[in-house]
């Protein structure tokens, strides 16, 4: 079976027989499967990008089938990755099997538990991988229902407010754009009389900008409210806030990215005119989403909301890289992406931990924990350093370069950013210090275990990937300047060179060629 | 053989269902408590008989050129052949369900089935009609059958309520339609379709007052059926009340075989005034999807909700024919949005059943309760109808929304294309909240509803539910076949699919 098609169907077929094998009791067992579902997905993944050539910009593994193929219109199963997706097909099998070796602690309906999300999985992976714009819309949708149930089912108290809002805020952004997708392969069909969703053939066309801005507008709403971008991001906070810690960590590692991979894989290159003109309005709600999220952060009481907020700041950056239009831009987006995902799908992690053991996420019930559980202390500090982007960690890396993206597109921009920065690491230290120092006075806190060794095996990979990246980003982000320079290639305005662009010189030749 | 037994002969689906109700009907006579069963299997051998005689049918290539049958007052196409394939369809998940569930309300067998029957024999002709007497006529035999069937529950008092005020409406309603057919005979002198579709222009009558007032009122009278708003308000009361097969039955077949007349009717005969009344359908069709979406939320009995629901996707049916301008591409997406509905609704009303344990009880959502902890299948598969009828992928419902909305696009009806969607949304929230009893609310404490437990688990609903799993799920993973036979209908109806009468 081919690579790709393997990693969509591993999970589900894992979700089958896990199902159908093993009894409802025994819920170690179905976790332990769980677990090692994903880990075989996650060593896939890892022969993916060992086997990935990072010249190329176009896509490669494609598997190209027609699936639908009425006499009107045709739908392709089209696969692909390119160095986009790459990134991201990698962070979410790597996610997967943190996210279940998170849930130890669930015990309720496990067999449920175990297949919704393994079905997450294979429809997340899909999203990033399919070439064929309704196979995309497809897997999009698919993700919204055991996101669903894992928010209502296993979340905390509000959890079915959460979770309705949940699907009603993100199903009305996306089948606006299943509109905007039929619109195109209509348009599509209009000047080569052949509807079809496939990507491909769609990409070829150059729009004309009064249809790609309105276009992009269907496309963006959905997007945006996945990503989610001020003041569409209403339903994030609750939605997070009352997931279990898996369904936390799977938000904010990979949902949300599918927001912004959507920004970058098809408004930016469907409608490049278009995403020039919207890009002041993207980049001020972005600058808000930054500050707003971090003042609101700030206040909060409750150490999971905090994270929640603070992924909305960071989010905010990674829209900012993104419509600043530039070559930093973009990679600095693409690698905050990732280092998002590994950074706050980690502080999720860590407050889940700490969670199960007092069952309470608020601030003032913590400080002095540092004396107790200093390992735990330890890591949850390197991980927030991380997450405030101190240098040495991935997160120094991406928002320099959305930093630098943004100077280079306007000052402005920049000045306003910084200063979110500083706000994160006063809203992240701040409660740290509350947290871990001083004086451990509440007696409940006596007692807590430090990390077990399930515990130390999810966070010591997580440790691992934010130093590699920090120090030797040039190796993540290698594989995507193709592809980031195609899509840089369709926007008006060509952008600044890559890190290494005599490198990439030759196989932008090939890019060209292919766009022809 | 003369014409008129090679027609006759060219009416096996028809036929075979004709006469198996009466032998359903003989085969009551007698000793009736006993043979239920075996009148229920008959009624059911006769259904998967004309399928197999559609089947083959189309297979041989039936209806690929529209043949003209008796003079032209019906005719063999495709597009009828597929409607038919709807209507047996729906009529056979509807005995399965009503096998068990016809005991424990005691509604007489014979009656049922053989009403069933003949409604079924209404509805084929209906499709088939090329000619507005032909097609009064079917109305009318498939409408009586279907009041009386909406009352058999004798010993509930809603049911006989439901029948009355089906009759009477219906009445009206009816009366509207040939009103309206008399009107377009006065303006055009001739009741078949093709003859009107040439004299619209060939005389001149574009704005012609008769032929416009005919037009409306014969839509009133097909819109009645269809549960199109404004003409919807008997719906939830009728379906509440009705039995639950027949109220399944109802709101899969009889709406379709209103859809299939009216498209019949205004891409056959009144093509020519399609700018006058496309306009009509897109306002009817918007309103009736926000109605219908918009009442359904409050409802806390899941039967009263699937009864506005149906409005809603009456609505969405009505904007694929609204789509006039898509040609074969609108009569496909409505053709195959008809088959995939009827799979999802019954499907939602054999689970219905299945937990009201084959009576008409436990229809509110509280009876739903936890139920996926205690009956994790049933709860599986009504997920599966609930997320279909909300238009989610990978279902066979997202497919049949995917081909409208193409259809809208293609007709340049954006806006009805965007407010489809929206009407969606809507329903997400109803189709949702009751998947949000069955998973996340905890089961009701055991006790006096102890015997909440248990499901009805008869062999025929089973086998209901598990087809209608297997479509909803085939038609939205392999949708290619039902697509392109659902297209080529259209092209059968929409490009000359009627041979043109010169003449009265």
């Amino acid at each position: 079976m081919p690579l790709l098609t393997m990693l969509l169907v591993v999970p589900v077929l894992g979700a089958v027989l896990l199902g159908v094998l093993v009894p409802r009791q025994n819920g170690l067992a179905l976790k332990a499967g769980g677990a090692g579902v994903a880990l075989v997905n996650l060593i896939l993944a890892v022969v993916l990008w060992a086997r990935f050539d990072p010249a190329q910009p176009g896509l490669q593994f494609e598997e190209n089938v027609p699936w639908i193929r009425a006499l009107s219109f045709q739908v392709n199963y089209h696969l692909g990755v390119d160095g986009i997706s790459l990134l991201l097909v990698a962070l979410t099998a790597f996610l997967m099997v943190l996210a279940f070796l998170g849930s130890w602690n669930v015990t309720e309906r496990v067999k449920e538990y175990v297949i919704t999300l393994l079905v997450l999985e294979s429809a997340m992976l899909g999203v990033f991988l399919a070439a064929d714009l309704l196979l995309f819309y497809i897997f999009w949708e698919v993700t919204m229902i055991p996101m669903f149930l894992l928010i209502g089912i296993w979340g905390g108290a509000r959890r079915i407010y959460a979770s309705i809002k949940f699907v009603l805020f993100t199903a009305a952004g996306s089948l606006v754009m299943l509109v905007a997708m039929v619109s195109l392969a209509w348009t599509y069909s209009a000047t080569t009389g052949q509807t079809t969703f496939d990507l491909e053939p769609v990409l070829r066309m150059r729009l004309p900008v009064a249809t790609q801005v309105w276009l992009f507008a269907a496309f963006a709403l959905a997007f945006a409210i996945k990503v989610p971008l001020f003041p569409l991001h209403t339903w994030l906070p609750d939605a997070h806030v009352e997931a279990p810690t898996a369904g936390s960590v799977i938000l904010a590692g990979v949902l949300l990215k599918m927001g912004t991979y959507g920004f970058l894989r098809f408004c930016l290159t469907l409608f490049p005119e278009a995403s020039y003109r919207f890009a002041p309005i993207l980049v001020a709600l972005a600058l808000v989403g930054i500050v707003y999220g971090a003042l609101v952060a700030l206040a909060q009481q409750d150490i999971k909301k905090l994270v929640a907020y603070s992924s909305i700041s960071h989010l905010g950056f990674v829209m900012l890289g993104l419509f600043a239009l530039n070559a930093p831009g973009l990679q600095g987006s693409l690698l905050q992406m990732i280092n998002h995902g590994i950074s706050t799908g980690a502080l999720f992690l860590l407050v889940g931990m700490i969670y199960e053991r007092r069952h309470t996420r608020l601030i003032s019930d913590y400080g002095g924990l540092w004396k107790q559980m200093p390992l735990f202390s330890a890591l949850f500090l390197v991980v927030a350093l991380s997450s405030i982007a101190l240098p040495f960690t991935n997160g120094f890396v991406g928002e320099f370069l959305i930093l630098l993206g943004a100077f280079n597109a306007r000052v402005v921009w920049a000045a306003i950013a910084v200063s979110g920065m500083i706000l994160s690491a006063a809203y992240m230290l701040w409660m740290y210090q509350r947290v871990f120092f001083g004086p451990l006075e509440n007696p409940e806190n006596r007692n807590l275990a430090d990390l077990n060794r399930r515990e130390l095996a999810i966070l010591v990979p997580i440790v691992v990937l934010i130093f590699s990246i920090g120090v030797a980003p040039r190796f993540f982000l290698r594989p995507a300047e193709p592809a980031l320079q195609m899509v840089l290639m369709r926007l008006p305005q060509p952008g600044a060179p890559m890190l290494s662009d005599a490198r990439v010189a030759p196989a932008l030749e090939d890019g060209r060629e292919a766009l022809r | 053989m003369s014409t008129a037994w090679k027609d006759l002969a060219s009416l096996a689906p028809e036929g075979i269902v004709a006469l198996g109700a009466l032998v359903v009907l003989f085969l009551d006579l007698g000793e009736r408590k006993e043979r239920r069963r075996l009148v229920a299997g008959t009624a059911a051998a006769v259904v998967v008989a004309a399928l197999a005689a559609v089947a083959l049918a189309i297979t041989r290539g039936v209806g690929a050129e529209p043949q003209r049958l008796f003079s032209g007052i019906l005719v063999r196409d495709l597009y009828a052949l597929l409607f038919d394939g709807v209507f047996l369809l729906s009529a056979l998940l509807a005995i399965l369900l009503s096998v068990r569930h016809g005991e424990r309300e005691e509604i007489p067998a014979g009656e049922l089935y053989a009403l069933l029957l003949f409604s079924l024999l209404g509805m084929m002709l209906l499709a088939a009609s090329a000619e507005l007497i032909t097609l009064f006529i079917s109305y009318e035999v498939l409408s009586v059958a279907v009041y009386v069937l909406a009352g058999l529950a004798r010993k509930r008092a809603e049911s006989a309520e439901a029948a009355l005020k089906y009759f009477l409406l219906g009445a009206f309603s009816s009366g509207f339609l040939v009103y309206g057919i008399a009107l377009v005979y006065g303006a055009t002198s001739t009741t078949f379709l093709a003859a009107i579709a040439s004299r619209v222009s060939g005389y001149g009558l574009l704005g012609n007052a008769l032929l416009l007032g005919g037009l409306a009122l014969i839509l009133i009278g097909i819109g009645f059926k269809a549960a199109v708003a404004p003409f919807h308000a008997w719906v939830p009361d009728v379906y509440q009340g009705a039995p639950l097969p027949v109220t399944a039955f109802m709101s899969a077949a009889v709406k379709a075989a209103a859809f299939a007349a009216a498209m019949r009717v205004l891409f056959a005969g009144f093509s020519d005034l399609a700018s006058i009344w496309q306009p009509v359908l897109w306002v009817l069709a918007a309103v009736t999807m926000l109605v219908g979406n918009a009442a359904a939320i409050p409802q806390t009995n899941l039967k009263r909700m699937l009864a506005y629901s149906s409005i809603a996707h009456a609505g969405y049916v009505l904007a694929g024919v609204a789509a006039y301008a898509a040609g074969s591409e609108a009569v496909g997406s409505v053709l195959y949005y008809s088959l995939v509905y009827a799979a999802m609704v019954i499907g939602a009303f054999a689970i219905l059943v299945m937990v009201g344990r084959d009576t008409e009880e436990r229809q509110e959502l509280e009876d739903y309760r936890g139920l996926a902890q205690r009956h994790p299948w049933s709860a599986a598969a009504m997920t599966l109808f609930l997320i279909s009828l909300a238009g989610l992928p990978p279902t066979a419902g997202f497919i049949g929304k995917l081909f409208i909305l193409l259809a809208l696009i293609r007709a340049r009806l954006d806006g009805l294309a965007v407010l489809l969607v929206l009407a969606s949304v809507i329903s997400l929230y109803y189709y949702l909240r009751v998947v949000r009893y069955m998973y996340m609310e905890a089961p009701a404490a055991s006790g006096a509803e102890g015997k909440q437990e248990a499901l009805s688990r008869s062999l025929s609903l089973r086998v209901a539910v598990l087809m209608a799993v297997a479509l909803v799920v085939l038609l939205g993973l392999f949708p290619t076949a039902a697509l392109t036979l659902a297209q080529t209908a259209g092209i059968t109806l929409t490009e000359g699919g009627i041979p043109i009468l010169r003449g009265g």
